[in-house]
């Protein structure tokens, strides 16, 4: 177990130390002089010499990648040259919402998609099936775009004056504001220390937040604002999960000891849950772990939509703008996220499957 | 039944068939279980409509994409809801049957039009993402050594990064525009083929049939080319299948951030984008779009899916793996 452990963490460092490469290569490699970019086309030539020898442009390319990782071992992002502030602080404001947006979007697709899934298996070539299976086609042929402003149309204008109303864009109805859990405790912090940046970045998890604040009225506006945009991003990873959930349980239901169990007499509901699933679940995790690429990909076109000021609508507007800091480690951040989500993934196999410890 | 009966079933059909006298070739055998799958069939009816649309388009279409009917058209109005005479829209306005959009163009037209950028879209980005992923698989596979390591990783890093956002920074570099995306969407694709490439040949390389090849005094790229890549086509072809409605996507979702297709481009997701604040006036702009794309992606998603059950017998009718 220790072992595999070890070794699956150090195959993840090639891979690691290649996105710190692309995402470097890539910053640099987008068109136009950073000086004009930022400093206006009316920069001179002295603003802009200075402006490249501070922030080490000139320096050579392997040189600048040397500080760069230095830097970024150290958790130094730079500043970001559009706020003029340090990209670290910026990260910390945008990535709960986009960690609440994903988590939300995830628990829905695991929580509607494996019962989905199991009930098409368990139902299986009856029109419950027939149905389900249509239905998730459907769901990983749609845009998420698209259905997010048909899902914001339908419940902020149609079901307008209805029970049912959604708000299709914010994180919260103005006038409301979540009051930080240290505000609300009455402690004193220093506000550049890093201890102040990690206690910000877990109240701008308003759902966190305003759960140990007990503010009922806060949660309740933040978990509504969160319905519209968390289904649209779970559309596709619910129909992948309940495709996968189906035919994997539909594989092991024929095995020869889901017979023998049901010759001895264990009743059809163990041998589904006992029996079935748990063998079943083992490529359903993966699907999960890997759905979550597509979830921050998605998380770009959903914060766009609802106007949600997350990591993905700041990659994006950093992009547009060509700040280079924010576009190195935004990137940086989602793709180092994907890679631990499944490094977990592959590790939650010895715990699931006594096999892979074994081998 | 049971997986081993159903081999036993099948095996007893296919020889049935085989003392019938008839000779059945893969890809019949294939064509004809692929008829026999429903999905399939409402699949492939999806795009023979594509298809001929994409073609038809300048006789199907009443207008030119970007034709403005200001002046044409007594009484038009921009972003008028769709018109269909039949359906009970007074005789006297112009008839639209989707509409008009924020340029006062008719919609069904550029909906038509759109039909062949997404078809376009689809193969080309496939096609160079095939070409290049099965040579670097090819060569991975078969050279191994730091070859194979060396490309794999590349292929592993790029696969680290959630395809969307890898293709929206390679279009930041790139400066967006419709060539620049589907480049995009190709390089992001690549992997996947690489790693299905590599994983066939690493199978075949060591049967008796390669061997013989190479005591024959056959080089490698023949080795590759006769005797390792047919048996690596039905893996690509579904995978290549499902990459399209995933290229589709991605295309239309880069459009619609602005980095793809650029207005007045008919092209689906751009249709989408320029319209979205209107989703509260005009919903049918937002809707019409979005729903010929999702048809699109359905039909090569049934294909493939239909695809990959006609081509690996093993699999039988009702499991389904995921290829990833």
């Amino acid at each position: 177990m220790l072992q595999y452990t070890v070794r699956r963490l150090l195959s993840s460092i090639p891979v690691l130390f290649g996105i710190l490469l692309v995402t470097f290569a890539l910053a640099r490699m987008i068109p136009g002089d950073p000086c004009t970019a930022i400093l206006g086309e009316k920069a001179t030539p002295e603003v802009c010499e200075r402006f490249i020898r501070e922030r080490g442009l000139d320096r050579p390319i392997y040189v600048q990648f040397g500080i760069y990782m230095q830097d970024v071992l150290q958790g130094d992002f730079g500043n970001s040259i559009r706020f003029s502030r340090p990209v670290s602080q910026i990260l910390v404001e945008r990535l709960p919402m986009t960690i609440e947006l994903s988590l939300a979007a995830l628990t829905l697709a695991v929580i509607v998609g494996i019962p989905l899934g199991m009930l098409s298996a368990m139902k299986h070539n009856t029109a419950t099936d027939v149905v389900t299976m249509v239905g998730a086609n459907i769901g990983v042929s749609m845009p998420v775009f698209w259905l997010g402003l048909m899902l914001a149309y339908l419940f902020a204008l149609v079901l307008k004056d209805t029970p049912l109303w959604l708000p299709p864009s914010g994180r919260l109805t103005a006038g409301l504001s979540s009051i930080p859990f240290y505000d609300a405790y009455g402690w004193t912090l220093a506000k550049d220390a890093a201890v102040f940046k990690l206690l910000n970045f877990f109240a701008n998890l308003y759902v966190f937040n305003s759960i140990i604040t007990a503010d009922w009225k806060v949660l309740g506006d933040t978990l509504k604002h969160l319905i519209l945009p968390a289904v649209a991003l779970s559309t596709i990873p619910m129909a992948v999960i309940a495709r996968m959930t189906r035919s994997s349980l539909l594989e092991v239901l024929g095995r020869e000891y889901i017979r023998a169990a049901k010759a001895k007499g264990v009743p059809h509901r163990t041998v589904i849950v006992k029996h079935a699933l748990r063998n079943a679940l083992l490529p359903v995790v993966t699907i999960i772990g890997l759905s979550l690429g597509g979830l921050l990909g998605g998380a770009v076109l959903t914060e766009t939509i609802f106007g949600l000021a997350g990591v993905g609508r700041a990659l994006f507007e950093a992009i547009t703008s060509r700040d280079y800091p924010i576009i190195q480690a935004f990137t940086l951040v989602i793709a180092f996220g994907y890679v631990v989500v499944n490094l977990i993934v592959d590790l939650s196999y010895t715990l699931l499957d006594p096999r892979v410890r074994l081998q | 039944m049971t997986a081993s009966e159903r081999v036993v079933a099948e095996g007893g059909r296919l020889d049935a068939e085989a003392l019938g006298g008839k000779p059945t070739s893969l890809w019949r055998t294939t064509l004809r279980r692929l008829f026999q799958r429903r999905s399939a069939v409402v699949g492939m009816t999806i795009l023979g409509i594509l298809v001929a649309a994409a073609i038809l388009a300048p006789v199907i279409a009443p207008f030119a994409p970007d034709q403005v009917l200001i002046g044409l058209e007594e009484g038009i109005k921009k972003r008028s809801g769709p018109c269909i005479h039949l359906l009970g829209c007074p005789a006297d306005q112009p008839e639209h049957i989707l509409g008009v959009d924020g340029n006062v163009r008719d919609y069904f037209s550029r909906i038509v039009f759109g039909s062949r950028f997404s078809l376009i879209i689809g193969f080309t980005t496939v096609g160079f993402a095939v070409v290049i992923g099965t040579a670097l698989g090819a060569l991975a596979g078969y050279l191994g050594g730091w070859v194979d390591n060396a490309i794999m990783r590349v292929m592993d890093v790029l696969l680290a990064f959630p395809s969307l956002l890898l293709a929206i920074a390679i279009v930041s570099v790139l400066g967006p525009g419709l060539i620049n995306a589907l480049l995009a969407i190709g390089i992001v694709t690549i992997p996947a083929f690489a790693r299905v490439m590599r994983a066939s040949v690493l199978s075949v390389k060591e049967t008796n049939f390669v061997a013989a090849s190479k005591a024959l005094g056959a080089g490698t790229v023949r080795i590759l080319l006769v005797s390792v890549l047919p048996n690596a086509v039905t893996p690509l072809i579904v995978l290549g299948t499902l990459e399209v409605a995933s290229a589709i996507l991605s295309a239309a979702a880069l459009s619609f951030l602005g980095l793809g297709a650029q207005p007045p481009t008919p092209e689906w997701g751009s249709m989408l984008s320029a319209e979205r604040n209107q989703v509260f006036t005009a919903p049918h702009l937002v809707f019409f779009p979005g729903m010929a794309i999702t048809l699109t992606v359905l039909g090569f998603n049934l294909l493939g899916d239909g695809l990959r059950d006609a081509l690996d017998p093993r699999l039988g009718r009702e499991s389904k793996v995921e290829v990833v």
